[in-house]
């Protein structure tokens, strides 16, 4: 309450003019830099996992390099380290900009926003090493460290709210209504599935606080809003900004915009009972969750068509902009998995694919392909434009780095595609008898090439990585400064 | 409030007049095509939540439950199985091995059944693993390997405390009771490595054979023959349960490592221990 007082002070014309001219960028420039850092221990520690599960060995009997606890530690990495910083970065510049207002608390609440939040990704990270754990899939950090991310969530909540309450456009861009969004209903999710009782003040551990299937289903509430909020929404309002920056074209449809960001903001809080198909839930939770994420098909796909249309009359740009390349592509990763999300959902089809590795392909072809790819767009346009710069060092690194990557995709996904629905035609295999015709241990067997073909994968995905920070360093330390460089951090005054 | 409307050069529509840094935006309607879908995607919804209970009290029209349809289709498998399964629930693994209809169906559903139940120690293929877990595919067996041996093993196991039947036998600590010294130990360990030859001591050997013949040979035979009676292995042969190096020699006689099998009975349907009789007796070293 007290900071929607402090923001009421902050409506246009009564905010101080004279420290208000200039956009926040210093802790920008660290949100970016760590995003790669953490971009690239997440896609190792991946690779690391992923070949754990070709070659058990590499577990090295260790108990804190086994699979157990390096998976968290990836899904952790990529998703809240390399895509929260993502977010945040991307977030904060585009609000500024959009808004036509300097971000609220200044450098300071930005700095605090900075480290506060990497605080939370080593307290995180460090459970996981060391064995400490709720056991719930995307939430595993236990109560101390939800307590201090609900901290942090809320200073930033108040920073974005505060910055669009002092904006000086009279409406509000699109990209900020999806920025909104993730941002309250992630604090909404994450105090939701956190709710438990410390053993003791002294202690690590925790009990959850609904158990059974009521604890299951509200893990899942929160685990697909995780993708749906976290992975679809925030990362929309991404797009929604450099897509048309980089093309250079306006949004295809306002109108689509609005329909599909209340249509998708609506459903997507729905289909987590997809998750739980046929389990001790409830039928009738189970019908609901598969029917909304039907529905939800095209109201994912809105986003898809304002991405792609926007490029009309500029697709020839795909030829020379090879950043732009990533964000377009990245856009047909996300039709793909929110059309494959869908699909997977219908219980027939989930009676095959639950357990198997075609979700984890599903997961990778949205995460690698759309979170990832749209994450190297932005940042391809944000260090030069952070840093004072003309342009990328190479973009003919920025081309390589492409292919790589999406060779690695191509290859990650195929091979569980083929893994995964081979695993659960394998356990569904009965013999004329009637009995089963492959035991769990010939299922993995077979398997195993195909996570030698997944390792590939995602060894050319992080080479890729690997190249565009190279790429990234050369642009911060070598490339010619922008002559533009004063005006370009400078708010416009008249934006009427 | 739009205030600037312009018309796209390139695809002559309206913008709607709102600029956010540079950003523009199109007044394009919903795509049709889209707008159907979306439609067709809720009335399929509708349709669905119509069919299948979707509301809490609402079974749907269909009347399908999860709960019952896989009930059903258990009920359906088993009968489907029945005959047969009686029929090897009454005979005796003899009588299944030499007919072959149950024997071709003992063989199907004992793979599945060793897979899920035995081979977490035995190993996948029955190959045994190391500490201690038998292998069954080879003719070495400790508690004998005949169709009536092995079905007693798995319906009752070994050294165990649920089942009165269960084989046992207990080998004493004789390290670990100071029965003999660790010096002893060595010259015994010598001597059995020289049943197949691997001794490398002679003299040592020579002394290990009198405390053989004094403490091991009553279970394990004068030249290591074993006895399968007593589950007492068989020391002549290279075949090791865990391990015929000279320490590990050592450390079996010092403080044995007995190993255990749970009793299966109570488990499993008689049926699908004989399955299991059958299929362990023909993987290989069946007598």
């Amino acid at each position: 309450m007290a900071a929607a007082t402090a923001m009421a002070a902050l409506v246009p014309g009564q905010a101080s003019e004279a420290r208000d001219t200039s956009y926040v960028e210093a802790p920008l420039r660290a949100f970016a830099a760590i995003t790669m850092v953490w971009g690239v221990v997440g896609f190792l520690v991946g690779v690391v996992i992923a070949a754990q599960l070709a070659f058990p060995l590499l577990n090295l009997d260790l108990e804190w390099t086994t699979f157990g606890r390096l998976r968290p530690l990836h899904t952790s990495a990529v998703i809240f380290a390399f895509g929260g910083n993502a977010l945040l970065c991307t977030s904060l510049y585009i609000v500024q900009r959009t808004c036509h207002a300097r971000l609220f608390g200044g450098d300071d609440a930005i700095w605090f926003l900075f480290w506060g939040y990497q605080f939370f990704i080593v307290m995180a990270a460090l459970g996981y090493v060391l064995g400490i754990t709720q056991s719930k899939e995307y939430a595993e950090p236990e109560w101390y460290v939800d307590i201090w991310l609900t901290i942090v969530w809320v200073a930033y909540l108040v920073v974005f709210v505060g910055t669009i309450m002092k904006r000086r456009e009279p409406h509000i861009y699109v990209a900020n209504w999806f920025f909104l969004a993730f941002i309250i209903t992630v604090a909404v999710l994450h105090v939701g599935n956190n709710i438990s009782i410390p053993v003791s003040f002294s202690s690590s551990a925790s009990y959850s606080a609904p158990a059974g299937v009521q604890g299951a289903m509200i893990q899942w509430w929160y685990g697909h809003n995780a993708v749906g909020f976290f992975l679809t929404a925030g990362f929309l309002g991404m797009m929604y900004y450099f897509i048309p920056k980089q093309a250079d074209r306006p949004i295809y449809s306002y109108r689509l915009s609005i329909v599909h960001f209340w249509t998708l903001i609506f459903l997507y809080i729905w289909a987590g009972p997809h998750h739980l198909h046929y389990t001790a839930l409830p039928d009738w939770a189970q019908t609901l969750g598969m029917v909304f994420s039907i529905i939800l098909w095209m109201p994912s796909w809105g986003g898809m068509i304002n991405g792609l249309m926007t490029l009309s009359g500029a697709w020839d740009k795909l030829r020379t902009n090879a950043a732009l390349r990533f964000s377009v592509v990245a856009v047909g990763f996300y039709a793909m998995a929110t059309f494959e999300g869908p699909l997977m959902s219908i219980k027939a089809v989930n009676g095959l694919s639950h357990y198997t590795d075609w979700t984890i392909g599903h997961v990778h072809s949205g995460a690698l392909g759309w979170n990832g790819f749209i994450t190297f767009g932005a940042m391809y346009y944000l260090f030069p434009a952070l840093w004072k710069k003309t342009s990328m060092w190479s973009e003919k690194l920025i081309a390589w780095h492409f292919w790589l990557a999406t060779l690695g995709i191509v290859l990650y996904i195929t091979a569980m595609w083929v893994s995964g629905i081979m695993q659960g035609l394998m356990w569904r295999a009965y013999d004329e008898l009637g009995f089963l015709q492959y035991s769990f241990v010939e299922t993995v067997e077979a398997m195993h090439p195909y996570y030698v073909i997944r390792m590939l994968g995602g060894l050319l995905y992080l080479t890729g990585a690997l190249i565009m920070c190279f790429n990234l360093w050369k642009t911060v330390t070598v490339s010619e400064t922008a002559i533009v460089a004063p005006a370009a951090s400078a708010i416009p005054v008249a934006a009427e | 409030m739009p205030t600037k409307i312009e018309k796209d050069s390139v695809t002559g529509q309206e913008t709607t007049g709102h600029v956010w840094d540079g950003i523009r935006e199109l007044n394009n309607p919903l795509p049709s095509w889209w707008l159907w879908t979306f439609y067709a995607c809720i009335a399929f919804g509708l349709a669905w939540m119509l069919i299948y209970p979707s509301l809490p009290g609402w079974r749907g029209t269909s009347g399908w439950i999860a709960r019952e349809a896989v009930v059903a289709d258990v009920a359906a498998a088993q009968a489907a199985n029945a005959p047969m399964m009686a029929r090897l629930r009454d005979a005796t693994p003899a009588q299944i091995a030499a007919d072959p209809d149950m024997r071709a169906f003992a063989l199907a559903g004992g793979r599945g059944a060793f897979a899920n139940n035995c081979a977490a120690c035995h190993g996948a293929g029955g190959q045994g693993a190391q500490g201690g877990f038998p292998a069954l595919v080879d003719d070495d067996w400790l508690w004998g390997g005949s169709l009536d041996a092995i079905q007693h093993t798995i319906r009752h196991g070994i050294r165990n405390t649920e089942d009165d039947d269960a084989r046992t036998s207990l080998m004493p600590r004789f390290g670990a009771d100071g029965m003999l010294t660790n010096a002893q130990i060595s010259d015994v360990a010598e001597h059995v490595l020289s049943m197949v030859g691997r001794s490398t001591d002679a003299a040592a050997a020579a002394r290990g054979q009198v405390l053989y013949a004094e403490n091991c040979a009553a279970c394990h035979g004068d030249r290591g023959e074993g006895n399968r009676e007593i589950g007492a292995p068989r020391l002549s042969d290279q075949v090791w349960l865990h391990g015929g190096s000279k320490p590990e020699i050592m450390a079996m006689i010092r403080n044995p490592r007995l190993g255990v099998m749970p009793s299966w009975q109570g488990r499993l349907d008689p049926a699908i221990v004989n399955m299991l009789t059958v299929y362990v007796h023909a993987l290989g070293g069946g007598e």
